[in-house]
């Protein structure tokens, strides 16, 4: 084998995603399909999918995607699941065994509902009940990792390029009315399948490409309420920071961007409008720490909407374009024609511009 | 002529099939292969569907159209040639190009001319038809970056940032340039007729390219920018 120095492998990870504002669910095939020209962009060492709206018979349920080491893990996780959760559903998620994809874990699901006497007796709601035990599970429970805990939504991710990651875990079996998807060139950890992207946490999921240079930092900060970072991996903390920012602070999706790719002060300084120059220098003076530098497009996927962001400087790349009800954002404007060949009014966000489709209102999704 | 089909062929493939031919090449339905034409010389190649990135890198002499929008870091390091694209472009066009010219009819993307430089007779040539993102020409050192801003969409010329680290050549970008904050490091002043005569060379090229006039083009007031040696490039990124 050619060692490091020795073979130059040209790649820097993919993004890609798809929403129909009509709420139209769509199969997992289309979005598979879109990492394909974008191939080398990844080294087979990681790639992932998350769909939203694919579990409409459990949409009242968390959806635990899980993967263990052993099936005495299995086991011994199901016990402490049984303690804190009614589970109305488990099972084996399907899969393709094909050649590309192998060593796999034992891939697992469970669609729970939290024991009332529990929230209550904690009183905590719902949701951060939901984070603590995801958190419990994956920093307590060695051989056992929840890689997505949302509701009517779920990820699937793996070590392998992302076009076989699709067929490996039937996507095209699957409908739902967003995805996003990631290919993974692995820049300061192994890749492994917990490390694959997306990231989760509720229904909130993260892709992201680039290398985040304050990873430290908001590590740091947001270890100061509770989240741990378990992967050294930098998408983790993006995912706890819209957490933080969205559901504990309520801050708008908008505001939540200028907070991460907050504008430079000179850029501020500048602004005609003095409302939006109070309201910035607002959030980089209350979030300072929350601040990400370094290269990063990423999408971040909810349930009912997509957001796609840039980092200030724009060192990654990243097109959106439009097709009827469909928005199509990508790495690189082919993958969205392999999405829809005919997509329009194609164009590439500012940086820190942020991008937020979300389905129409009154569509149930 | 040699037309190459470039469905399920990769960048490999698709530059094998190039380089067998010493005739000009048609390539139908491209669809992100990479690296097309790198290094090539002596022949026209036609694109059909969107190139991937790195198109055009370290062009030697051979003329490149793409008929339809292209992705990042096209012209990455060109020594010479053409590369007309007939719509918009992504990040970090002519990235270190030292010669040649890059036309584009549609808007580029961030850092377009991103350190081109200049050698001798060797005087690169960048025109963007629309707009160009933030840090337009940064670390510029040598050659032309031409911004026309025929259609904007109601955006800027050009994004924040422009000439960021420039420390040579010139920028022209067409309008009087008002609301853009340029750094201290360069000096934008209203360009003479001088400065105009210098690119009405390539405009007149730019206008036969794409079906344009010149005299329209020239109606307008340019903005010309060229480093202030006076006062040299220090920092952009530690105060920010």
């Amino acid at each position: 084998m050619k060692k490091e120095g020795q073979i130059r492998i040209p790649s820097g990870c993919a993004i890609a995603a798809m929403i129909s504002r009509k709420g139209k669910r769509i199969s997992g095939e289309s979005i598979t399909n879109a990492m394909k020209p974008m191939h080398d962009r990844s080294n087979g060492l990681g790639g992932g999918f998350a769909g939203y709206g694919i579990y409409p018979e459990y949409k009242d349920f968390y959806a635990f995607h899980m993967f263990f080491d052993s099936r005495a893990t299995r086991k011994e996780c199901e016990v402490f699941l049984k303690e804190r959760f009614e589970i109305v559903q488990s099972e084996i998620i399907p899969t393709r065994k094909i050649p590309e994809i192998t060593d796999e874990p034992i891939i697992w699901r469970y669609f729970v509902a939290p024991l009332k006497s529990l929230l209550t007796s904690m009183q905590l709601d719902e949701k951060e009940y939901v984070v603590r035990t995801v958190m419990k599970i994956n920093t307590e429970m060695p051989g056992a990792y929840v890689f997505s805990s949302g509701k009517n939504m779920g990820t699937f991710k793996a070590v392998g390029y992302p076009e076989d990651i699709g067929v490996f875990y039937k996507l095209d079996e699957y409908q739902g009315y967003s995805w996003t998807a990631h290919g993974r060139y692995p820049t300061n950890t192994p890749g492994w399948w917990g490390g694959a992207h997306p990231f989760t946490l509720l229904d909130s999921s993260v892709v992201h490409n680039g290398e985040i240079s304050s990873y430290d930092a908001n590590r740091r900060f947001m270890e100061m309420f509770g989240y741990k970072c378990t992967l050294q991996t930098d998408t983790e903390v993006i995912t706890y920071i819209l957490d933080y920012l969205l559901r504990r602070q309520s801050l708008t999706l908008g505001e939540a961007s200028s907070v991460i790719a907050a504008p430079f002060w000179s850029t501020i300084a500048s602004k005609a409008d003095l409302e939006d120059q109070k309201k910035h220098t607002y959030l980089r003076t209350m979030f300072p720490s929350l601040l990400i530098t370094g290269p990063f497009s990423i999408v971040f996927g909810f349930n009912g909407g997509l957001m796609a962001l840039n980092d200030r400087l724009k060192l990654r790349s990243m097109v959106v374009g439009e097709k009827e009800d469909m928005v199509y954002i990508a790495s690189e404007e082919t993958a969205i024609r392999a999405m829809e060949p005919d997509a329009e009014n194609i164009w590439a966000p500012a940086g820190g511009e942020p991008v937020i489709i979300t389905v129409k209102d009154g569509v149930l999704v | 002529m040699k037309i190459i089909d470039a469905t399920n062929l990769d960048y490999k493939a698709v530059n094998e099939e190039l380089r067998k031919t010493n005739s000009d090449c048609t390539i139908e339905g491209c669809c992100g292969q990479r690296f097309i034409a790198a290094g090539m010389s002596g022949k026209n190649i036609t694109i059909h569907g969107v190139p991937g990135n790195a198109l055009g890198a370290y062009l030697n002499n051979a003329n490149i159209t793409v008929n339809s929008n292209a992705q990042d870091a096209i012209g990455d390091t060109m020594n010479e040639g053409k590369i007309l694209i007939h719509g918009n472009i992504g990040d970090a066009a002519g990235y270190a190009m030292r010669g040649g010219k890059i036309y584009v009819q549609g808007n580029a993307g961030y850092r377009a001319g991103i350190h081109m430089k200049a050698y001798k007779e060797k005087i690169p040539v960048m025109i963007i038809g629309g707009y160009a993102g933030s840090f337009l020409g940064e670390y510029q050192a040598g050659g032309i970056i031409i911004v026309l801003g025929l259609h904007t969409n109601n955006k800027q010329i050009v994004g924040n940032f422009p000439c960021t680290g420039m420390h040579g050549g010139k920028m022209f970008l067409r309008g009087d340039c008002k609301d853009i904050l340029f750094p201290a490091q360069v000096t934008a002043r209203c360009a003479t007729p001088d400065d105009l005569a210098e690119i009405r060379k390539y405009l007149s090229e730019y206008c036969t390219d794409f079906g344009y006039s010149v005299k329209k083009l020239l109606s307008a007031p340019f903005t010309v920018i060229t480093p202030d040696s006076n006062n040299p490039y220090k920092q952009m990124y530690v105060a920010n």
